[in-house]
């Protein structure tokens, strides 16, 4: 594998992240529990799909085949979307939604972190604009997990119930191949087996305040970063691409 | 045309979600670079990544030097990132007397709950002032209520 090669599949595999997430949130709008929640998902959405155009762009570019980011975003297939299973996980309760959100914020936080001191000057650049979005969310997610967490008996089994079914996803953030590998040997990107225990511990730390645990049983799902994904990204794709599919090349 | 000109023109193209500040104001055009007579290029950054205005920010340079017969080419660039100190104290007046509160001095943000910051009521100035919600109206701004007057403002998020 090149550096090339490589290079773009990192890039498309965390665009996707930001996107299909982005896109999620987006269906939120208007169903939000309390207005300023709907607000709060929605500018969190915005930001992700912020993120993603700037990694679709930088991934077009080094692909070089022509391709732009709204190619990239909206005219591939299910199984070219390399994004993590865990996003697209469909949004269910509000509480869910933030323990979807809890679990991805902290990664990225550690993982943007890393990214700023890559050796590839645009993706220290946008890893620079991003990490100061993600210290907004991050402490959003938290905040929900323990008020939750620790308020009534009903949000508490609920979000509980969201820890315990999305914890399973959580091993499939730390995914590493021979893009990883390619990419770490060129100081492009950080080696995320360096901060899977801080990862762990700030994620047991909030948990435990919000009198919350991660559940015995470590069975772990994955696929998403080589295109085998879970029922529910056809869903997604078929309203994110409808316009694109239905109007093709249509602007406005 | 000089350059201080076309500075001079930017003057006059406002945010379109916060009208009151001019793009300048906003610490968003980063520089303008001279191509030839009647033809610029003007260096942007975004507040936030998925910043819609941002679109309408270039759209809306590209109109104004265009009524000089001047013809521009507008660049997006991230880095170095854009920080809420790049506002004009100025713009921080401005943003003060149309009812949005500047950016105040928040400490280290990777603190997850570390202290929150005092954030004075744009109306009554009182320091009484209570946090609705860290995500507002749009991307740079955050939703706040006064406990003195009640009066509810928007607090223009400091971002370093």
């Amino acid at each position: 594998m090149t550096k090339q090669e490589a290079l773009f599949e990192f890039l498309l595999r965390k665009a996707d992240d930001s996107l299909i997430l982005g896109h999620r949130l987006s269906e939120w709008c208007g169903h939000g529990p309390i207005l300023e929640e709907d607000i709060a998902l929605t500018n969190i959405s915005l930001d992700l799909i912020g993120q993603a155009t700037e990694l679709y762009k930088y991934a077009a570019e080094v692909e070089g085949k022509g391709r732009t980011e709204d190619d990239l975003a909206f005219l591939r297939i299910e199984r070219e979307y390399k994004n993590v299973l865990l996003v697209e996980q469909v949004n269910g309760d509000f509480g869910k939604t933030i323990v979807r959100q809890f679990f991805f914020d902290h990664f990225e936080h550690l993982l943007y972190e890393g990214l700023m001191n890559s050796k590839d000057e645009r993706i220290s650049a946008i890893a620079t604009k991003t990490i100061k979005e993600i210290k907004y969310h991050i402490r959003h997610s938290s905040e929900w997990v323990i008020r939750l967490g620790d308020g009534t008996e009903e949000s508490h089994n609920r979000v509980q119930a969201s820890v315990t079914d999305l914890s399973r996803y959580m091993n499939e953030l730390f995914y590493q191949d021979e893009v990883d590998e390619t990419l770490i040997k060129e100081g492009i990107i950080p080696d995320v087996k360096d901060f899977r225990v801080e990862y762990e511990n700030n994620i047991e730390k909030i948990l435990e305040e919000a009198t919350l645990s991660l559940p015995e049983e470590k069975w772990q799902l994955s696929g998403g970063r080589k295109g085998v994904h879970s029922e529910h990204l056809g869903y997604l794709l078929t309203e994110l691409q409808y316009m694109q599919r239905t109007y093709p090349g249509m602007e406005w | 045309m000089t350059e201080e000109d076309i500075w001079g023109m930017l003057e006059d193209v406002t945010d379109p979600e916060v009208p009151v500040l001019t793009v300048v104001d906003l610490g968003v055009v980063r520089d303008v670079l001279f191509v030839s007579d009647n033809h610029w290029k003007i260096i942007i950054t975004p507040t936030y990544t998925g910043c819609p205005a941002m679109q309408v920010i270039e759209e809306d340079i590209k109109t104004r030097l265009a009524k000089e017969n001047i013809t521009v080419d507008v660049e997006l660039v991230l880095s170095p990132a854009w920080t809420t100190d790049w506002l004009s104290e100025n713009g921080r007046r401005k943003l003060e007397e149309y009812g949005i509160t500047p950016p105040q001095d928040e400490g280290d943000k990777s603190v997850l709950f570390g202290e929150k910051p005092v954030i004075p009521c744009p109306l009554c100035k009182s320091k009484n002032t209570r946090l609705v919600s860290q995500f507002g109206s749009t991307a740079c701004k955050a939703h706040y209520q006064c406990n003195e007057c009640q009066e509810p403002f928007d607090y223009f998020k400091c971002l370093k």
